[in-house]
């Protein structure tokens, strides 16, 4: 078993107005990436680009030690992949398409466990694709990969559209992978609480760059949020690490990152009174993110 | 050993502060006993449905504190500790008095005051016993 169930290394991808630069992360087996970032990051390019659906321009693909796309057969028979655009028959039941999988992956099918996520799922084996909801949808696409119980499952925005009943549902048998420890997932999402809760790795995207990959712990640990009191009204002197600056008269609201306790030194040198330090959550993180790095591309500075 | 806990998503705190809140609240009702075996990292993660690198961080949280103990390859234990459990309600209490102290400073209150505050919500309060 490799130690790490995808590995990029300067992945990059070239598209007329977009650009996928430099991507490099890594999920160590038995672990669960949250893949972030605003609309049009690039999260789906970077999941089609590991499931060997569009060809990196330049850099390695490691998945579950297989090189993509070359040994891409290989891996994929140990990948569950599932996508919003994922297409089942329109015209056939749920049972159809699992005896389908039955037969496709006839060693990796469990029919007691699909016919428990049935259960856990509620969804009706007989009924057709096409009188289902979008959820019930999802759900059935979840199912067929799951009961082939895959060491790497692969999900863009699992949860997008579900209502918050059959999230739970599918996040708790996500979580279920985990309790097997070769088994892994990274999933993408815009539901920063889900990705807060369930992620041991977050990697965040904007703009086809990275803007970091590392464990949640230090990602959350690495942001504060700092009220203080100024001597004056003047503007506090700008910093690298000061990503935001609310300032009314003599009380100041700052945004740090990269945050260590000499931060609050160097404001007290500058004659400042230390208020209420907090911790961010993932929401307040992205948001401030994206925005630091927005105002310094604006402002012409090379992040 | 239940290893479910409740985790509330609408808590502020962070997740890792949360899941040693609640070992330490199992601890000192006794429903875990020192010596005992813990959850397994994975186990427990599976089961609150929070990250391993959260219920990871709790852990060695916990055993920085004395509360539990990790051997490698065999897994995690409540400190062999019998006093443990009152350890960590009074510590728990502490907290809370402290807080109360730092509000009544704010406001001005004594300590004297502070104490008579005390014992007369205590009389209101042993009348009903509701909570």
């Amino acid at each position: 078993m490799s130690e790490y169930a995808i590995q990029l290394r300067g992945v990059s991808r070239q598209y007329p107005h977009f650009q996928l630069q430099d991507i490099n992360l890594a999920l160590p087996t038995g672990g669960i990436m949250g893949l972030i970032g605003p609309n049009g990051a690039g999260k789906s390019t970077l999941i089609r680009i590991m499931m060997g659906l569009v060809g990196a321009d330049a850099g390695d693909v490691l998945v579950l030690g297989h090189r993509i796309p070359n040994a891409q057969v290989l891996a994929k028979n140990d990948i569950g992949f599932a996508s919003e655009d994922m297409r089942l028959y329109k015209n056939a039941t749920l049972q159809w398409h699992m005896h389908w999988v039955a037969k496709v992956f006839p060693e990796q099918w469990d029919g007691a466990y699909a016919q428990q996520l049935l259960q856990s799922f509620d969804l009706i084996a007989a009924q057709k694709i096409k009188g289902m909801s979008h959820g019930q949808r999802v759900k059935s696409g979840l199912l067929l990969m799951l009961a082939r119980h895959p060491r790497l499952l692969i999900l863009d925005e699992p949860t997008t559209g579900l209502d918050p009943v059959a999230r739970k549902e599918v996040l708790n048998e996500m979580m279920q992978v985990l309790a097997d420890e070769s088994r892994s997932v990274l999933f993408s999402s815009h539901n920063t609480q889900d990705v807060e809760h369930l992620s041991d790795q977050i990697t965040f995207i904007d703009r086809g760059q990275l803007v970091s990959s590392k464990d949640k712990e230090s990602y959350l640990e690495s942001w504060r949020r700092v009220q203080v009191k100024l001597p004056s009204k003047e503007a506090l002197a700008p910093h690298p690490q000061i990503t935001e600056v609310i300032q009314h008269g003599h009380s100041a609201n700052l945004v740090i990152k990269d945050y260590a306790p000499d931060m609050l030194d160097h404001l007290t040198a500058q004659g400042a009174t230390i208020g209420t330090v907090s911790r961010m959550t993932l929401e307040e993180i992205f948001v401030a993110e994206v925005e630091y790095k927005r105002n310094q591309t604006a402002a012409g500075v090379n992040p | 050993m239940d290893p479910h806990l409740i985790l509330s998503q609408t808590d502020g705190r962070p997740m890792y502060l949360q899941i040693m809140e609640q070992i330490k609240q199992l601890i000192a009702v006794g429903d875990w006993q020192p010596g005992a075996k813990v959850p397994s990292i994975r186990e427990l993660a599976v089961a609150t449905q929070v990250s391993v690198i959260t219920v990871k961080r709790a852990y060695q949280e916990l055993e920085r504190e004395g509360v539990l103990m990790t051997q490698a390859g065999v897994g995690s234990f409540v400190a062999q500790n019998e006093a443990l459990g009152d350890q960590i309600m009074r510590s728990e209490i502490d907290k809370h008095l402290a807080a109360a102290l730092a509000h009544a400073k704010a406001f001005g209150i004594s300590t004297e005051d502070l104490l008579q505050r005390l014992q007369q919500l205590a009389q209101t309060h042993s009348g009903g016993d509701h909570e």
